[in-house]
């Protein structure tokens, strides 16, 4: 019996069998997160229904000396989630009790697999709701969210997960629960839960969370503004901001993500714009209302051709569909593509678009652009057909090239899908060996033995020290081994 | 020791930590100067003080060799106004910093330098609507007690590339390594803003909280039984939320803050108490009899008790309200017998992280939770 046989049968020992598979088939459903050309098919897959469970299935893997990497609803975009060919996958999709909303503390207390927009609505009859919205808060969960701190169109205005976290119960490497923070404010000590949120599933995984609750605002105004081309889309984002306003949201698509929005779900934009902006307000009705005005004619100012404004909800909706499903709707355009996640200082952004432009040029390859316009948050949608040889490698570096464009330009190789499988190369190109080395005493110190999710975040690892008996399981292996890439 | 002798001076008489005297202080004008001090300075005790305004807080350390004066870091490496950030070396006074009309929303006590703010973690009446440090920070350079160099975050508000150590230091209190610059994410200075001031019960602040008028702060002081609400947005909508409000408290407006607003309640050589708990507790220690007064919005107040025994019931109230309270300063005689972090969930991880980075245990030692 190996030593994962050993392991499988003690976790369907204290979870029971059905919580626990082996079988190569089911196994295979596991085999990637949101980002679906990297694969790897785990060896154990755990899906526990507690927190104690969860520890249980740890501790099981801190004594085998496994490594375990933990999934919520799998929609990650950085491969996050990708499983460890020879480790366990632990499943907190199970764990979905809403445990209390608490309108009076401004919190809610929920298990990690917990639908994002389902706080939200738990919360929405009391007045109040969940800021933070991923472009997938449909099924995203709230596990994955704190592992990825997640953020979302409104957190120009309102912040990312980090910002709306208050309490964490999570299980560390070693199997132990620990409890930090909850309904109050500044917990005492070193701020774990702020080390903890967007680690990425490396420092452990989280049980339960208590999240702030955002009152809903009492008026939201959205408009559409249509310009001839993205440098006068930027101007006017430009000058919403030194006009002192913060919009909960401004969100950019340039001419090939809106002809790829248009085919994909009808979304109606003014013909032959080269760039639309979305604009929201919200806040107290009078407050809206003046800056509302002083939006519209700044985008007037800045040569917006038409300007929709949204006379209702539907109508807002049908200005954010287009928007929301501008990822999956270059699909109409182009058989394949790259989604890109860099962020730049907002003000660099016409010459980072014609650079990109150039790059894309150079290589042969398309790119649409589809940003959260307001913080610099970049989105290009790299376009190819695999079927042309030769093709996908030009795809993958513009994709690269744009990323190095984000670095020289002051910015990140990831504004919210993080880091994960994908970006780990490029994490020396951001940070140096010193700045990467001193993010890994802190994972030092949580996980000596890089049990949780290696591989991810950091190209190479770091040693915690001498420890004498000990074997690393993790990095004298190749960083993901069994990894098919397609 | 050479190099250690041209980069310090012995210290004076006012160089101590909680009645702890240095035996040298040093004063950086660079990261590089800094990293070259505490590389060189590798045997030493060390405390980092900044204007001092919050250098007697915490236990006194267990030993101090050297004092770091952070007062030569000082000064705006860059404000990129179109960007809404600004980068600062650690040992600026935040009321030196210009930043025409953008702000760094960190109203903490007054006379503090950012780097100080940073590693103590204070904040003001603020709080409410912009968050504290961690909210703000956006990007930290810190010099590890080995001496190197480290960064982490950057100049981008949305940025999720490896771990958010601005977050570990914030709240450190100096035992992780010295800051040296921050980054931060500005707001507009908004073009009005107006209190609406009101004895008024503790009652009335989840009146304020539910209604939808997005106060900025919602401060509270229980000794004059006062209630004050600031406003800020645009003239018509500041007269607007300012009406509802008055309806809500009573009251009147403002454009003077009350003279308690933002002022920690204690004598300087008095005891001093952070108390949070849940926004539906605050009432209880409204009216718990001892004087509190802070952040009434976010469940984040202070008190001045008299004694030990008045710590431990205010402590003993807000774990009853799960909540939890800190004694920030305190004289020595009381200091010495009093357990001032009081219980610290995660403490073990705690000790692991300090392990790590400080394995020496030189930075501020004794001064931070369970005798980090």
């Amino acid at each position: 019996m190996t030593d994962l046989d050993a392991l499988a049968r003690r976790l369907r020992e204290s979870l029971g069998s059905g919580q626990v598979i082996t079988d190569r088939q089911e196994l295979r459903t596991y085999e990637c997160d949101g980002l679906a050309h990297y694969r790897v098919v785990p060896a154990i897959v755990a899906l526990p229904h507690t927190a104690e469970q969860v520890a249980t299935v740890v501790r099981a893997c801190a004594d085998a000396k496994v490594p375990f990497v933990a999934r919520g609803s799998g929609t990650g975009l950085s491969g996050g989630a990708l499983p460890h060919a020879d480790g366990v996958l632990i499943v907190t999709a199970q764990m979905r009790r809403i445990l209390d909303v608490v309108p009076e503390d401004e919190r809610a207390v929920v298990e990690p697999g917990v639908i994002n927009l389902q706080v939200t609505r738990a919360a929405s009859p009391h007045g109040y709701y969940y800021a933070p919205d991923p472009s997938s808060q449909q099924i995203c969960s709230i596990g994955g969210n704190v592992a990825e701190n997640s953020g979302g169109a409104h957190c120009l205005k309102y912040g990312f997960t980090t910002n709306h976290v208050t309490g964490l119960q999570f299980v560390a490497p070693d199997g132990e629960l620990v409890r930090v923070g909850g309904r109050a404010e500044d917990p005492p000590g070193y701020d774990l839960l702020g080390a903890f949120v967007g680690s990425e599933g490396t420092l452990g995984i989280a049980t339960e969370v208590t999240v702030r609750l955002t009152r809903l605002p009492e008026s939201v105004r959205t408009l559409l503004a249509a310009f001839h081309g993205v440098d006068a889309a930027g101007a006017a984002t430009s000058a919403i901001i030194a006009a002192g306003v913060v919009p909960a949201a401004v969100e950019m698509m340039d001419a090939l993500a809106i002809e790829a929005a248009e085919a994909a779900v009808a979304c109606g934009y003014p013909p032959g714009a080269g760039a639309v902006l979305i604009v929201e307000l919200d806040g107290p009705a009078a407050e809206v209302e003046a800056q509302f005005e002083e939006v519209t004619a700044l985008c007037e100012e800045s040569g917006a051709f038409e300007i929709r404004i949204a006379a209702d909800d539907a109508e807002r909706a049908l200005f954010w569909k287009g928007r929301k499903s501008a990822f999956a709707a270059v699909g109409r355009i182009s058989p394949d593509y790259i989604v890109q996640d860099g962020v730049i200082p907002r003000t660099a952004l016409p010459s980072v678009l014609r650079k990109i432009d150039e790059v894309a040029a150079e290589n042969g390859v398309r790119v649409a652009n589809v940003f959260h316009a307001g913080d610099g948050n970049l989105h290009p949608l790299v376009l190819f057909d695999d079927g042309v040889p030769g093709e996908a490698e030009r795809a993958e570096t513009t994709s690269g090239a744009i990323i190095d464009l984000c670095i020289e330009y002051g910015g990140s190789i990831t504004g919210e899908h993080g880091v994960g499988a994908d970006k780990a190369k490029y994490m020396p190109r951001m940070f140096g060996d010193d700045d990467l080395d001193t993010m890994q005493l802190l994972r030092c110190a949580f996980d000596p033995d890089g049990l949780a999710n290696p591989g991810k975040i950091f190209p190479t690892p770091r040693l915690c020290g001498e420890r004498p008996g000990r074997h690393r399981a993790a990095e004298d292996e190749d960083r993901f081994p069994g990894v098919e890439v397609f | 020791m050479g190099a250690l002798d041209e980069l310090t001076r012995p210290a004076a008489d006012g160089d101590h930590v909680g009645g702890v005297p240095a035996r040298l202080v040093a004063s950086p004008g660079s990261t590089a100067e800094a990293a070259a001090l505490i590389a060189a300075a590798r045997e030493l005790t060390v405390v980092i003080r900044g204007a001092g305004t919050k250098v007697h807080w915490g236990p006194p350390p267990r030993a101090l060799d050297l004092i770091i004066d952070t007062r030569r870091l000082a000064g705006i490496v860059e404000h990129a106004a179109g960007d809404l950030i600004t980068v600062v070396r650690a040992g600026t006074p935040l009321a030196d910093l210009s930043l025409g009309d953008q702000q760094l929303v960190l109203d903490g006590p007054a006379g503090a330098t950012v780097g100080g703010t940073v590693a103590a973690n204070t904040s003001g009446p603020l709080r409410l609507r912009y968050g504290t440090v961690r909210d703000l920070l956006i990007g930290i350079t810190v010099v590890r007690p080995d001496g190197k160099v480290a960064r982490s975050g950057g100049k981008v508000v949305k940025n999720v590339a490896g771990y958010d150590l601005g977050k570990l230091f914030t709240g450190s209190y100096g035992t992780l390594g010295l800051i040296t610059e921050c980054a931060f994410r500005l707001h507009p200075v908004a073009a009005a803003r107006v209190y609406v001031r009101a004895a008024a019960p503790a009652s009335v602040v989840a009146a304020v909280l539910s209604a939808q008028v997005v106060p900025s702060a919602i401060e509270l002081d229980s000794a004059t039984g006062e209630v004050a609400v600031l406003l800020e947005g645009t003239p018509a909508g500041v007269r607007d939320r300012a009406s509802v409000v008055e309806k809500l408290i009573g009251g009147e407006l403002s454009e003077q803050a009350p003279a308690w607003w933002g002022v920690p309640p204690w004598h300087p050589d008095g005891i001093g108490m952070k108390l949070s708990v849940p926004k539906s507790r605050v009432p209880a220690l409204a009216e718990s009899g001892f004087p509190v007064r802070g952040s009434a919005g976010t469940g984040v107040l202070y008190a001045a008790p008299r004694d030990i025994t008045e710590v431990e019931r205010l402590r003993a109230l807000c774990v009853r309200n799960a909540g939890h309270a800190v004694v920030l300063t305190a004289p020595p005689p009381v200091r010495d017998i009093l357990d001032m972090w009081g219980p610290v969930p995660g403490l073990a991880l705690m000790r692991r992280i300090k392990d790590q980075f400080d394995p020496g245990r030189r930075f501020a030692p004794g001064r931070f939770v369970g005798g980090i």
